[in-house]
């Protein structure tokens, strides 16, 4: 790629015309559309949304469906249960990978790039290699159903300690470690008073992605996990294989399990599109 | 000797008659030796301990449990007497190669596999496009595209489930009111492999599309003026610049969406109900995620689960490799 001058930034600044804003209002629209449906069938009745035309605007069971789902359904629980797994993942995460990422970016160390290289390679191997033996040793270890199961084996994440490392590269000055080093701080003085200071906003980042995926994981937790102690996924699951055949209260089901999230992208939208957009580039 | 130079960078005072010069001036603090021990050790040891807590959770959660499949796809080993394993050499895979189900389950996630992947990064390609535009509110049109991406595959796919049901779904209400004849979504072959590709599609191209975006904007401007001054069209632009220059980009979102394709699970778990794990009732959705599922905690095959596994592994280094081929040849085509 050629190289440009610092700071100027690239890519076409061409104004869109109003057929842009026409094309992205429709793709808008079909992104949304079935968020916005989700709500409005559960506020339906079961019997209602068998018929034919469905319904396209709001009823009156909102509330009742939502707690059908919240008690019956145990959403309440599994809501409970994934803010807990999900919220100790993004901890563990964001902590070992600004950590390790630090280490990678900026202190030079015998097999760093083989250990660096083994870390990427293995983002691209499919969590099905590695559920069979995970199944053992929760059998063996008497976990099965024990929110330990779920958490422990997605502790860590390579993309995280990549994804920090990236960001540590350019937004650490060398000359700040040294001129820590030359104070006698020790390494683990340097990690808190320079390194989580300079790595706040990857953090934060690195965080909302973390809490999102943890939060959507469906693979092994509905292998560790069943009805009697479940995350949010594994209840949805449940409700969807005809644990309560009522198609409004499955959708109350679906709607609570997305709405921390949608909350989430809310508030943190512009972190989360600017996050992802980061990591691709560099990724 | 190696290491003076390595660790030159940040060098520490102390570090010994190594650098006197760099760190001459500190040296009048004349650290106690104690303490330079303890320092020099510090700068030594502290990169393994940053990198440690990663590599011994990825070890024992990622590493050892992908050899372990290996030596239990090796094994009789059944759900429902975990402690008794016996040795079967390569029988589960043989056994694999000649069932039909297998084959079939392989075939559908190919398919699966290509109707969800390619209208999705061909879409997100154009979305990412528009949004390159100056837009206003810019960053409210991305947050919106992002959207599904926070979606679980498990609410997801209830609701499409529901859009595409029989009686009472959008989807044959809206095609019956231009006047076709409702589709079996369900049953058929390939309505429910459409019906299941399009929970991937509406979930995953906006956040192609952000992908996309992101390395678009990282295309140099001069590019566009100068095609623009040779004449080139928008158009001309878009298919002589911005698809040659996000190349790289493109064919990392062509991996990454094929390894999630070849892992395709809970989109058709959800979308065949009560019958889930089969795919539907004549297997017709059942993909490979689905099926290693389906013979590891529903038949209780633990072993043969495990060869399913491998076989993922085996097919996926063989797509990384035919994506290499392809890109190797693109670049020698230019």
């Amino acid at each position: 790629m050629k190289t440009r001058p610092r700071g100027q930034k690239a890519g076409r600044t061409m104004h869109a015309g109003p057929f842009t804003y026409v094309v992205l209002a429709l793709f808008t629209a079909v992104s949304l559309a079935p968020l916005i449906w989700t709500a409005v069938a559960a506020s339906r009745t079961s019997g209602r949304l068998a018929q034919t035309p469905p319904p396209l605007w709001f009823g009156g069971n909102l509330f009742k469906n939502l707690e059908r789902a919240w008690t019956e359904a145990s959403l309440g629980d599994a809501m409970l249960n994934t803010t807990i797994v999900a919220g100790s993942i993004t901890i563990g995460t964001v902590l070992f990978s600004t950590v390790a990422g630090f280490a990678f970016a900026k202190l030079k160390f015998r097999f760093s790039g083989a250990l660096l290289l083994l870390t990427i390679g293995t983002m691209m191997v499919p969590p099905q290699l590695s559920v069979v033996p995970l199944y053992l040793w929760v059998a063996d270890l008497q976990w099965t159903n024990q929110l330990q199961a779920v958490i422990l084996p997605t502790f860590v994440s390579a993309f995280g300690v990549f994804f920090m490392r990236q960001y540590l590269l350019q937004a650490l000055p060398g000359e700040l470690i040294e001129a820590a080093r030359m104070d006698g701080a020790s390494s683990l003085r340097i990690i808190w008073h320079v390194v989580f200071p300079a790595a706040r906003p990857a953090m934060a980042v690195l965080g909302l992605l973390t809490f999102v995926m943890a939060w959507n994981d469906f693979l092994w937790p509905i292998i560790a996990l069943n009805q009697s102690n479940p995350t949010v996924q594994v209840a949805l699951n449940s409700l969807g294989t005809g644990y309560i055949p009522d198609r409004a209260v499955i959708m109350a089901g679906a709607l609570l399990g997305t709405l921390p999230l949608l909350l989430a992208f809310v508030l943190f939208g512009k972190q989360i599109v600017s996050g992802i957009m980061q990591g691709a580039v560099k990724g | 000797m190696s290491d003076t130079a390595e660790y030159a960078e940040t060098a520490p005072p102390g570090k010994g008659d190594a650098a006197p010069a760099a760190t001459g001036g500190k040296a009048s603090r004349t650290p106690s030796p104690w303490r330079s021990r303890l320092y020099r050790w510090d700068i030594k040891a502290s990169p393994y301990v940053f990198v440690a807590p990663f590599f011994l959770f990825f070890g024992a959660f990622g590493l050892f449990p992908l050899l372990y499949t290996g030596w239990a796809s090796l094994h009789r080993l059944e759900l429902t007497n975990l402690d008794d394993s016996t040795w079967l050499g390569l029988d589960n895979y043989t056994n694999l190669l000649q069932s039909e189900y297998f084959w079939n389950a392989l075939g559908n996630t190919f398919t699966i596999g290509v109707i969800s992947t390619v209208p999705q990064l061909a879409v997100a390609l154009g979305i990412a496009h528009l949004l390159n535009y100056k837009l206003r509110g810019s960053m409210l049109w991305r947050v919106a595209m992002l959207a599904p991406y926070a979606t679980s595959v498990a609410s997801a796919s209830l609701v499409f489930t529901l859009l595409f049901a029989w009686d009472g779904g959008m989807v044959n209400w809206l095609i019956g009111s231009v006047g076709f004849d409702p589709v079996n979504w369900r049953e058929s072959s390939w309505g429910s492999q459409f019906a299941v590709s399009s929970i991937v599609i509406w979930r995953w191209t906006g956040y192609n599309a952000l992908i996309y975006l992101a390395a678009m904007q990282a295309v140099p401007h001069d590019l566009y003026e100068s095609a623009a001054l040779d004449g080139a069209s928008r158009w001309q632009q878009f298919r002589h610049v911005t698809i040659p220059m996000l190349r790289p980009t493109i064919l990392f979102t062509v991996v990454v969406s094929t390894i999630g394709a070849t892992q395709l699970f809970g989109e058709p778990l959800l979308f065949g109900g009560t019958a889930g794990s089969k795919g539907g009732a004549d297997h017709q959705f059942q993909t490979l995620g689905l099926y290693l599922y389906d013979q590891g905690w529903i038949n209780g095959h633990l072993g043969r689960a495990s060869a399913v596994a491998w076989l993922m592994l085996v097919i996926l280094l063989l797509i990384a490799a035919v994506n290499m081929l392809i890109a190797r040849r693109l670049r020698k085509d230019r």
